[in-house]
């Protein structure tokens, strides 16, 4: 009773204006999130085509989907999506982040031009780079016969497409991580570096046992905003591919989209999404586990 | 020797980031016939393509529906965002712990999960083919209002104290006191925003049906994947080049905003 009143007290006390400044975004979170959270667990028990009333059907959304094949080679080509892109960016962002923090002139033109593809729409980069892939017609295809090697089938071969799309990401995305590698190397100690001479590490052991342990937080970084960006990866394969050749770049987004508004399985679609979002939110958890070191000394 | 291999790795990082954009840009004004060509010169230009773009799609309807939505939500974001960061910075009252922690989960939800329900939300109440369908999902966002309070946080308390001494409300304190001080927080806030906003293309796709209402990204979208282009690349690489063109600009004379935008939150779009 006697912590009851307290609040109470406590209560009356507070400002009542920090409620007010409050109130718009508890209406806004009601509203736009904990409303379709809570939606979101009642649909995925439920099959519903949005003009029928729903219908229960317990777990059987859950069953179909372990029987689903399309369920299966979404998550298959989304690791087939991060395995190349995640090492990709890392060793082209480190690449180019060392450059770029050795003296040099002109730095500041360079970072803002390998940054300039983050800040363009993606829809954009898709179409410029469906272009450079065609397989008869494109720029790299060009450049390969010219050269004298065999063309590439970049979109139209489904063990090429979904690595091509992987590329075209990394390109995209690499810069946001060349910057942030820079703003990493920038904060290492020179300290750090000289001691390491004066006790004769080569250039090698400085940036094995140095350098990649310091920058181990935007490693981390790279790795959960890959393996989100990767489960999120819709606009890239809704144009280049629609989700073709053969489902092999079927995206997780895509094949929810697909199930939604394509063929109306609200609650199936819905259930698709909750257990992708069990996966990001899992592997992401693992990932943090595995690479947070926390330890710089070793 | 060392600086010079340097600097030829340099160049090849910039030719590899900066010539595809270039080469569109060439491209899209090029006739059909000579776009394989890798070289940027063409003594054929001319806006045949854009023209083409402009007579099938009402691109200058999407780039202003665009403009009213990433402006609108940025103005919002702004406004909202630094309202309930300066409550939870700067005012004591019951149940602030626990709704910033509450706030700091949300960041944590996938769009995979509430993508659905939120659709059929916008259905039940009107809001597909309309502008508020757009923008309300994003009137408020987690990010900015963490990074707003982070901000305020550095305030000195004794500066508002004063102001309410001298009888200023909570209101005249944020905008007339707390946002002159804090323009890189607001900066950042929106060069985010904006760009998000701008460049998103999924919940336009979801919610918008009708051509009159589309977003620039998804009309362009449209215009590619669905049979209105006809194959023709030209046609193509000009409305993209037409999507792109307002964030060139924007970009060349605001890049350290964009680049320092980002790199301090360390989120992308």
């Amino acid at each position: 009773m006697k912590s009851v009143s307290a609040l109470i007290s406590r209560i009356r006390g507070s400002e009542k204006n920090g409620y007010l400044f409050m109130l718009p975004y508890i209406i806004f979170f009601c509203l736009f999130i904990a409303y379709p959270l809570i939606f979101s667990f009642v649909l995925i028990f439920h099959r519903w085509n949005i003009v029928t009333p729903m219908e229960w059907i317990a777990l059987r959304n859950f069953f179909r989907m372990f029987q689903d094949p399309l369920f299966a080679r979404a998550i298959i080509n989304t690791l087939v999506f991060l395995v190349l892109h995640i090492p990709l960016q890392i060793v082209i962002a480190l690449i180019f982040a060392v450059l770029l923090n050795s003296a040099i002139k002109f730095r500041g033109l360079f970072r803002s031009v390998y940054f300039f593809p983050v800040v363009v729409s993606g829809v954009v980069v898709t179409i410029l780079w469906a272009q450079l892939y065609n397989y008869e017609s494109g720029l790299f295809n060009h450049i390969l016969t010219t050269i004298g090697l065999p063309a590439v089938p970049w979109l139209v071969d489904p063990g090429f497409a979904m690595p091509s799309i992987a590329i075209m990401a990394t390109w995209k995305n690499v810069g946001l991580y060349i910057v942030l590698f820079l703003v990493g190397l920038q904060t290492i100690p020179a300290y750090l570096y000289e001691a390491a001479r004066i006790d004769g590490a080569s250039g090698k052991d400085q940036f094995l046992n140095i350098t990649l342990p310091m920058l181990n937080p935007t490693i981390v970084v790279i790795f959960i905003l890959s393996t989100i960006g990767g489960f999120s990866l819709f606009i890239e394969p809704y144009i280049m591919t629609g989700g073709g050749p053969m489902n092999s770049t079927l995206s997780a987004m895509l094949y929810i989209y697909n199930q939604a508004f394509s063929f109306n399985h609200m609650g199936y679609a819905a259930a698709l999404g909750f257990v992708f979002a069990l996966i990001i939110l899992s592997v992401v958890m693992l990932q943090r586990k595995v690479l947070e070191t926390g330890d710089y000394s070793t | 020797m060392r600086r010079i291999g340097i600097y030829i790795l340099l160049l090849i990082g910039l030719i590899g980031f900066g010539y595809p954009f270039v080469w569109m840009i060439s491209a899209s004004l090029k006739p059909e016939l000579e776009i394989g060509s890798l070289a940027l010169w063409s003594a054929n230009f001319s806006l045949k393509n854009y023209e083409l773009v402009i007579n099938r799609i009402p691109v200058f309807r999407a780039l202003l529906n665009s403009t009213i939505v990433s402006v609108s939500v940025t103005i919002s974001v702004i406004f909202f965002g630094s309202m309930v960061g300066f409550a939870l910075a700067k005012m004591r009252f019951v149940g602030k712990e626990i709704l910033f922690v509450v706030i700091l989960f949300t960041m944590m939800i996938p769009f995979q999960i509430t993508m659905i329900p939120q659709y059929i939300l916008m259905v039940w109440l009107g809001l597909t083919d309309t502008y508020l369908g757009l923008i309300a999902p994003y009137a408020m966002t987690a990010l900015s209002i963490v990074l707003f309070r982070q901000f305020f946080m550095s305030i000195p308390q004794a500066l508002i104290d004063a102001a309410r001494v001298d009888g200023c409300s909570d209101l005249r304190i944020l905008f007339k006191i707390v946002w002159p001080l804090s323009r890189p927080v607001i900066i950042t806030v929106g060069i985010l925003t904006f760009m998000t906003v701008w460049n998103d293309v999924l919940w336009p796709i979801i919610i918008i049906r009708e051509r009159s209402m589309m977003t620039m990204p998804q009309l362009v979208a449209l215009f590619v994947t669905g049979g209105e282009a006809e194959g023709q690349l030209g046609a193509m690489l000009a409305s993209a080049t037409l999507l792109a063109l307002p964030v060139i600009i924007g970009y060349s004379f605001f890049q350290r905003y964009f680049i320092d935008s980002m790199a301090t939150t360390g989120l992308k779009g």
